[in-house]
């Protein structure tokens, strides 16, 4: 059995002297194997570490082509001719061309006929000649074997008539390494408990581990990155001290939803064209009575010092359900319940849930996303207490740069839009809405007339889309999410710019 | 620019080269929903300079001519269609294309707005020379209703009117307002006239051009007080080019039924006294009564100083968002400049606690994920397709559990949805070129009518999850099951225990039911390969889903 590529290449060099060198190219031709498997066995030899040292380079080298090897194996386009047409005698012409391929056909003929080889008379073709030469043939099996003498003449007309072409062939020059050695032993590729029983295992020789490849992907589960961002705020909000509210109520009726919050009954908002009404179950069934006729007569009338809407107030209206378009519907029901209380306590809550708008839907909006709310409820709190709310918070965010637009929502006043600075694109945007509940929301509910509350409210999927670079929500929210995305998503560290 | 609109509360969105014929840039500037005093550049451009204080804040009068009053007879008969009207004049108008332009577009931007597209208050401005008052509001007969209306070549018969307009994309989405009613509101003068066919069109002959001098202002509603407030806001913009600027004459509307009658515009100036102590407090600033006082004159408010602690504010006729005190404390923070406020953090000390469905929903979340499985995040509405026919449940049977939605935009809104599994299968779908085996879940809340709850329907926390491969694997999805209940201390058999079940959505044989202490939470199995067909999905499939309320 003929020894292994490897063992015959270090027995080379061995013949050469010490400092000589053969390339990859010159190896194939003497052992007549394949170049590519010439270059495998030297780069195995490689990872021994010293025993061989290798140099790059690359020379011109003219490849046959496929149609050169078809005439390799049969013989070029004008001898197949020329053996088609009979030693005497003719054939006709239209039996000689549908006997070969249309290339030998056509170039066959002409080369033929061209070299006087054959003739075609009336249709009909005989020989000239009683024999011919390939060269064709002879000088491709040359140019294929790598011994081509050529000359540049040839050459030319083989490649015009792309039978041959030119391409850089990389090979590589090899020469003894300082470790030279003609034993090489067969390398452990793993450690194993055998070879640990082995008692001569410390002797063993182990294959050079690759440091340049990436590790076996993990097999995991995956939390959503969206949910990862609410975990995050969740924890920034109760470091600050809020508590979360209960938020798992998505139909909630108009009274609650617009109503309490003192959100005209003509506002836009409660446009069919902005919210979702329910069919089923259409309508609250009770709403507490004596709130509610505290709320009709600030919406009608006016009370608490408020001139009110001066506009008819509908109950039917108040008991239709919607599917919430904010959390603030639940706010409002947690402030009712605090004003129930017999002596007012401090407070601040928070909560993150589902929030539903009838909206178009494009690249940055869907019919539900998640809202981000919170307020502080406290005796003398002012705008100066909410800016610092904002700023702090943000700021766990990672962002640092606010600013506070003047902005005008039914049942905020003062009201302000925050605005963060965006590094990405060098812009301020706006980042959330806050203000200072108005009396006419928080008095009909018996809460102290002292207590101011502040809020503020934010989308959570805006932060995550601009935390981790994503353009279409779809991708982040919903079933076409791109799984990859997740499984790839790195953790939340929004403090990390 | 920028800067100055941003600290007034406005938003220059953008700034754009005009368009030919105009030269120049536009400003586009975006208006708080309740400044209707902005909603003309006029009026941005006063409301600026005045708080810039290049001016101070213009002071609106209501004049009695001399001669005989201008009058509006109110008919019985329109108290069925479009009760109310109020009217003004204003003379002496120096009528430019600016003017003419901004009356049109302010006209339309308050019957987008504040007149809830024309629902609530109609406006029509006319050439007041050209009528004979007094004038007859009024509701007829369609068919004995004929007049040439605004830019058109003929009369009509306001029915065929009604027909013509049906193609007009201006005017259509108007018309549904009186279409059916059987008498239709129409303003008219004492030869008959026709002013206008509220809330539809104005008639032909009282169109005001670039010629017009004296202006006469109608506003019909089924609100009264916003009438009062689109009036108003209509004779600032023109009385400001009047020769006797800023003043606008009175006219008086009589109500056949009370015999009332009625002085308008009312361009009423109304006081509130400010505690300077109260305002400080609120905003988180502490500024003397005199600063105070003269912060609010910037906003247009004049005001004066009144005793100690104690500001006058005069509120004018402009600045009808103005309800409130606090609405009043809210421009002293504009005045002072939201960026001059010192922040800082609400005193008291609270101790925080999470949700316990939250915080018990983030744990296990955490144990589904060890266990291998991905967290899908899915929507809450769906299609009645999707929890019915899809899962091969009947559609009778789901009816009595799910919440429907009126007025979805597509059918993909038309439910909340009961159940999380379609949510997971179409991410499945939308994920098939995943490497195999998908494994997915997500814990979050559907919707179940329930009549005990005051809104009829009450949220309902689940579990679902799903393993997808050639082989349904259900061994893999019991385990997880298992792994949950153990991680809850739900002892298997004393707390839960499977029994089988027939159910359509799963393969027959190939499903039980999960009992909790004797109670039914919830399914798993191997699903029927004609559900998964149903969502698209050609590998196999089992999953579990049960609610996870009663662990609690």
């Amino acid at each position: 059995m003929q020894k292994p590529l490897t063992e015959r290449i270090l027995a080379y060099l061995e013949a050469l002297e010490a400092s000589g060198s053969v390339s990859s190219l010159k190896l194939a031709q003497e052992f007549k194997e394949d170049h590519q498997k010439v270059i495998g066995a030297i780069k195995s030899l490689q990872s021994l570490g010293s025993v061989i040292q290798t140099e790059q380079d690359s020379i011109n080298t003219l490849q046959v082509t496929a149609e050169g090897n078809l005439i390799i194996e049969n013989g070029s386009h004008e001898v197949v001719i020329y053996k088609k047409t009979p030693e005497t005698g003719s054939i006709p012409l239209a039996d000689l061309l549908s006997s070969v391929s249309e290339t030998v056909g056509k170039v066959g003929l002409s080369k033929a006929v061209q070299l006087k080889w054959i003739k075609v008379e009336s249709n009909a073709v005989s020989r000239v000649v009683t024999s011919v030469v390939d060269t064709i043939q002879q000088t491709l099996k040359e140019i294929s074997a790598g011994s081509s003498n050529a000359t540049e003449e040839t050459l030319g007309d083989l490649r015009r008539r792309k039978l041959i072409s030119a391409s850089a062939q990389t090979y590589l020059i090899i020469r003894r390494g300082q470790d030279f050695t003609l034993n090489i032993e067969k390398l452990e590729t793993e450690l194993t408990l055998d070879i640990l029983n082995d008692p001569d295992y410390e002797k063993k020789v182990f294959k050079p581990y690759n440091f340049n490849a990436l590790g076996q992907p993990v097999k995991a589960g995956h939390l959503h990155p969206l949910l990862k961002v609410r975990a995050e705020f969740i924890s920034i909000l109760t470091e600050m001290g809020f508590s979360e509210m209960p938020t798992n109520r998505f139909v909630e009726s108009s009274f609650w939803n617009f109503d309490a919050l003192f959100v005209p009954q003509m506002h836009p908002a409660r446009d069919v064209q902005d919210t979702f009404f329910m069919s089923v179950p259409a309508n609250c069934n009770k709403v507490p009575g004596d709130y509610m006729e505290k709320v009709k007569k600030v919406h009608m009338d006016g009370d608490y010092g408020s001139l009110g809407y001066k506009t008819d107030w509908k109950e039917a209206e108040a008991f239709k359900n919607v599917l919430r378009t904010h959390t603030t519907a639940v706010s409002a029901r947690v402030l009712h319940e605090l004003g129930q209380q017999e002596t007012f306590q401090p407070v601040k809550r928070f909560s993150i849930d589902r929030v539903f708008r009838n909206e178009t839907l494009d690249a940055t909006h869907l019919a539900e996303f998640h809202q981000v709310e919170g307020f502080v409820a406290d005796r003398n709190l002012s705008l100066g207490h909410l800016i610092g709310v904002m700023r702090e918070f943000f700021r766990r965010l990672g962002i640092d740069q606010l600013r506070f637009k003047p902005a005008f929502n039914p049942y905020t006043e003062p009201s302000m839009e925050v605005f963060a600075f965006h590094k990405g694109l060098k812009k301020w945007v706006e980042v959330g809405n806050s203000g200072v509940f108005r009396p006419e929301m928080l008095l009909p509910m018996n809460l102290p007339s002292d207590v101011r509350i502040i809020a503020w409210g934010l989308s959570l999927e805006r932060p995550t889309m601009i935390r981790y670079g994503i353009d279409n929500i779809r991708s982040l929210v919903g079933p076409k999410v791109d799984l990859q995305m997740v499984y790839d998503n790195a953790l939340c560290r929004l403090d990390k710019q | 620019m920028d800067k100055i609109c941003f600290e007034f509360g406005i938003e220059l969105d953008d700034i754009v080269e005009a368009e030919p014929p105009s030269t120049g840039v536009e400003y586009k500037i975006d208006i708080p929903a309740n400044r209707y005093d902005l909603l003309c550049v006029e009026g941005i451009a006063n409301a600026l300079a005045v708080f810039l204080q290049l001016k101070g804040a213009p002071e609106l009068k209501r004049y009695e001519p001399e001669g005989t009053i201008l009058e509006t007879k109110v008919l019985s008969s329109t108290a069925g269609v479009r009760p109310y009207i109020v009217t003004a004049a204003v003379r002496n108008v120096n009528m430019t294309k600016g003017l003419y332009d901004s009356l049109i577009d302010l006209q339309e931007k308050l019957h987008h707005n504040i007149c809830r597209k024309r629902t609530l208050v109609a406006i029509g401005v006319h050439d007041l020379d050209s009528l004979t008052p007094p004038f007859i509001y009024s509701a007829v007969k369609p068919q004995d209703i004929k007049f040439k209306p605004l830019n058109q070549q003929k009369e009509f018969v306001a029915d065929e009117l009604m027909e013509f307009y049906q193609k007009d994309t201006h005017l259509k989405p108007y018309l549904h307002i009186i279409k059916d009613k059987p008498l239709y509101p129409l303003v008219s003068d004492s030869k008959g006239v026709v002013l206008s066919l509220p809330p539809i069109i104005n008639g032909d002959h009282s169109k005001v051009s670039l010629a017009t001098k004296n202006l006469f202002i109608e506003c019909t509603a089924t609100d009264l007080y916003k009438a009062q407030v689109v009036l108003d806001t209509m004779v600032v913009l023109l009385s400001e080019y009047s020769d006797r600027q800023w003043e606008t004459e009175a006219t008086r509307v009589v109500y056949e039924s009370t015999k009332k009658a009625h002085l308008y515009p009312s361009l009423e100036y109304r006081s509130e006294v400010v505690d300077v102590n109260e305002a400080n407090r609120t905003v988180g600033i502490s500024i003397e009564a005199d600063v105070m006082a003269k912060s609010l004159s910037r906003m247009g408010l004049d005001s004066s100083v009144l005793g100690v602690d104690k500001i006058n504010v005069k509120i004018p006729p402009t600045r009808h968002d103005i309800i409130h005190q606090c609405d009043i404390m809210e421009d002293v923070a504009i005045s002072y400049g939201y960026s001059n406020i010192i922040p800082q953090l609400p005193p008291a000390a609270t101790v925080a606690a999470q949700n316990s469905l939250n915080k018990l929903t983030s744990q296990l979340r955490e144990i589904v994920a060890q266990a291998g499985f991905t967290e899908a995040l899915t929507f809450s509405l769906c299609s009645m397709e999707d929890e019915c026919e899809k899962l091969l449940q009947p559609r009778q049977e789901k009816e009595k559990v799910l919440a429907r939605i009126a007025n979805p935009k597509t059918q993909d809104f038309q439910v909340a949805r009961n159940s999380l599994l379609p949510g997971l299968l179409k991410t499945v779908h939308a994920n098939k070129r995943m490497q195999l085996p998908l494994q997915l879940f997500e814990i979050s809340d559907v919707v179940t009518l329930d009549s005990q709850t005051d809104t009829g329907a009450r949220n309902v926390r689940k579990f679902c999850a799903i393993h997808y491969n050639k082989t349904p694997a259900f061994e893999t999805i019991h385990g997880l099951l298992d792994r949950v209940m153990q991680v809850l201390e739900v002892k298997y058999p004393e707390d839960y225990r499977l029994t089988a079940d027939d159910d359509p959505t799963y393969f027959p044989g190939r499903c039980a039911v999960v009992e909790y202490r004797g109670k039914r939470i919830g399914k798993l199995g191997v699903l029927h390969p004609k559900v998964l067909q149903n969502f698209d999905c050609n590998m196999l499939c089992s999953a579990v889903e049960i609610e996870i309320e009663d662990f609690l």
